[in-house]
């Protein structure tokens, strides 16, 4: 089952228009792309590299070269675990295995049912506090494997309710 | 009049429940038909008692809660919280006499949960932009005089004299230079660049700019991990309200000077902390590490003079403008001058930030302010100075705090952060994931460490399932060997440190792996 990703071409044109010519525009722009359609589309390499006149592989060197750029569209939910010493310190390490297991995925793999994606990340900062996670904006501290769970939980009912 | 209540905005906090503790005040004072009015200080970088929080006693002082959860809130209010009372488990009293607090020696993080982070009002009454106002009076020779005589070392990892950086960009002759701020703060258990930009985020604004100041400097730049969110959010509030009070931007209060600043999102790469990789990413390139020279002092950002200074470098510039760099000179031992934050993590039961002169033990630091593994276990090993520095056993916790003390000793004191894990650890499976780690991050330019890296992992793998022990530590020990003195930059070349570091010190975890484990090499 492949879904053919939609993707807003005039919203990336416009994040175009009004950040390329900013010095070092290429990662302001990426993000942009990125924060507005989940990822960066494949097919929008191109316009970038226009944009800019830098050649297509050049753009695309930079979209692989960062961990935080991905080139299809996550699940619904980014989940992030820190991998980290000072995490591993906490006992991260088995709320990997417990994440993993829990949602069927390694990292980063989606779930089938598309809610969430899982990915490692290196450090959030709230190391006096781990094991650490990341949700979109928001950090949490100290979380087991009944936080996690209670957390997915949250995740996936939240959707639910947009019915 | 309302009474003030204090509950940092702090991603520490945050992650234990601030939010929740800030709403449930809220309700719960309207119910009460109580008049209180929420302050969002930063946070004083107690991480083990947040959400603390503080109520305003009326005549100068804050009586401390802490950790408050949500549930909390009720009975804290019922027990007379906001009258000051001590009366309920959580009170900790009056907040400076927190032992943990009080036996610091706070320079760089002398405002951090006294004041609202992004007011511009707090920061002035509470000496904000006093050093400004004097770097404005003076030369830019003798702006770059006072941070010598500060002796103020880099904070990012190198200990590169700050003031000797700055007299190079001063010297060169261009027609535009840029200060970079280094805020990747990639290094796992360290958290102090985070505390000051979401706690004193103005301290780094004025930093920067005096650092303008100093070598003609117009436009800056912070490069900021794309994991701080909210680090992210507090420092364009804060760059907003300093250029609405006209402290930033053109005509900086009536002084014909100019300074523009603007953050730029990483992208979770290690890497791009290291200076010449961070330039290139703020181009817009792969996170490539540059040969030096040239230097970035001289050809830097688009070519340009560019100051590169980590986030506590530059936040130590304005205490040392308003105090003169001899009262920070005054601080620390030896050639490592004034202090560090710093930050105690892991397995540790009360884990924060502690800003002292260089100087204390290690033994101090976990024993005295950590109180020791937060699992109740005892302590085995205590990584220092992040992903590429050593492991040390119990033998080195005598060490002086201090760049050369640790160098001569086989350790790195880096960005300060302290990593604590207790006996349960296999330090077979660190000694693996510093390898894994740097085949992530390595930014693929040399050979040793890409390819290096990757056999480190594979090798680690046999010793741990038993294969040929002797002869594959010794393998080990040569591809150690190899990266050290083949590599580009300390990305390869520092990663054997943990790894080398780790088979030194605890030799059974690698035999006893080798021993007890059939094949059972984590995949
Ligand atoms: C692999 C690697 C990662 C680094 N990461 C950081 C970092 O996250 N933050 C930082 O300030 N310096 C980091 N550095 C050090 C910088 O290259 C540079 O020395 C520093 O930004 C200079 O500022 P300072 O003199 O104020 O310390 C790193 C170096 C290496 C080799
Ligand atoms: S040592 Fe590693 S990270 Fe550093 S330049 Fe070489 S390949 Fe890049
Ligand atoms: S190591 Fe996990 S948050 Fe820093």
């Amino acid at each position: 089952m492949t879904v053919t990703p939609q993707w807003d071409r005039t919203a990336v044109q416009q994040i175009l228009e009004s950040l390329q010519h900013t010095p070092g525009a290429l990662l302001p722009i990426l993000h942009a792309i990125q924060d507005s359609q989940g990822y960066i589309p494949p097919e929008s390499i191109q316009m970038i590299a226009d944009a800019l006149q830098q050649t297509r592989a050049e753009v695309h060197g930079v979209v692989t070269f960062y961990h935080h750029f991905r080139l299809s569209p996550p699940g619904k939910h980014v989940v992030q675990i820190c991998r980290a010493e000072a995490c591993q310190a906490r006992g991260v390490r088995a709320l990997e295995a417990h994440a993993k297991n829990t949602l069927g995925v390694d990292y980063h793999g989606t779930t089938a049912d598309r809610e969430i994606t899982l990915e490692p990340v290196y450090c959030l900062g709230n190391c006096a506090c781990g094991p650490s996670i990341r949700v979109g904006e928001q950090i949490m501290g100290r979380v087991d494997a009944e936080r996690f769970d209670a957390l997915v939980e949250e995740l996936t009912t939240a959707t639910l309710e947009l019915k | 009049m309302s009474i003030k209540v204090y509950v940092p905005r702090d991603t520490t906090t945050q992650a234990l429940g601030g939010e929740y503790v800030v709403s449930r005040l809220q309700a719960e004072a309207a119910s009460r038909g109580l008049d209180i009015e929420i302050v969002r200080n930063g946070s004083r970088g107690l991480c083990w008692l947040e959400p603390l929080v503080e109520v305003d006693t009326g005549n100068g002082g804050r009586a401390a809660y802490g950790p408050v959860s949500p549930g909390d809130v009720s009975a804290l209010l019922d027990a007379g919280m906001l009258d000051a009372s001590t009366d309920h488990p959580l009170a900790l009293g009056e907040v400076t006499e927190i032992p943990y607090l009080k036996n610091q020696q706070r320079l760089t993080f002398a405002r951090a949960g006294v004041t609202d982070a992004v007011s511009i009002t707090d920061y002035r009454q509470h000496g904000g932009f006093d050093g400004l106002e004097k770097a404005l009076q003076m030369s830019a020779q003798a702006i770059v005089d006072d941070v010598k005589t500060s002796g103020l070392r880099g904070r990012g990892g190198a200990a590169f004299p700050t003031g000797i950086k700055w007299q190079t960009v001063l010297g060169c002759d261009a027609d535009q230079k840029y200060i970079v701020c280094n805020a990747d703060e990639g290094d796992s258990g360290t958290f102090a660049d985070r505390l000051v930009m979401e706690a004193d985020p103005l301290m780094l604004i004025e930093g920067m700019i005096i650092a303008g100041l100093a070598v003609g400097a117009d436009q800056g730049y912070i490069y900021l991990r794309e994991e701080y969110p909210l680090a992210h959010q507090i420092l364009n509030e804060a760059i907003a309200n300093a250029t609405e009070a006209n402290w930033l931007g053109d005509n900086i209060q009536g002084s014909g000077c100019n300074f523009q600043l603007e953050v730029r999102l990483g992208a979770a790469a290690y890497i791009c902390g290291e200076e010449t990789s961070l330039l290139n990413s703020l181009e817009g390139k792969r996170g490539l590490v540059r040969a030096k020279p040239p230097l970035p002092a001289i050809e830097g950002l688009f070519g340009k003079p560019t100051i590169v200074n980590n986030v506590l470098s530059l936040a130590a510039v304005p205490y040392i403008l308003a105090n003169g760099g001899q009262s920070y000179a005054d601080y620390g031992m030896g050639r490592s001058r004034g202090t560090l934050p710093f930050q105690l993590a892991g397995n540790i039961e009360r884990g924060g930030m502690v800003e002292l002169a260089f100087g204390p033990t290690l033994r101090e630091l976990i024993e005295t302010f950590g109180n020791g593994s937060a699992s109740g276990r005892p302590l085995k090993a205590i990584q220092v100075g992040g992903p590429l520095g050593a492991y040390l056993p119990e033998s080195q916790w005598d060490l002086p705090l201090d760049y050369e003390a640790f160098s001569a000793d086989g350790a790195v004191l880096g960005h300060g952060g302290v990593v604590a894990f207790d006996d349960t650890v296999d330090m077979s499976e660190q000694a693996r994931f510093s390898m894994e780690f740097c085949v992530a991050e390595s930014c693929g330019k040399c050979t040793p460490c890409r390819i290096g890296s990757t056999r480190g992992v594979e090798v680690i793998d046999k010793i741990r399932a038993g294969q040929n022990t002797a002869a594959n530590l010794e393998l080990l020990d040569d591809l150690c060997d190899t990266m050290i003195y083949g590599s580009l930059c300390a990305m390869g070349g520092m990663t054997p440190f943990p790894v080398q570091s780790a088979v030194k010190h605890f030799p059974d975890d690698f035999i006893k792996a080798a021993t007890t484990t059939d094949g059972g090499a984590s995949a």
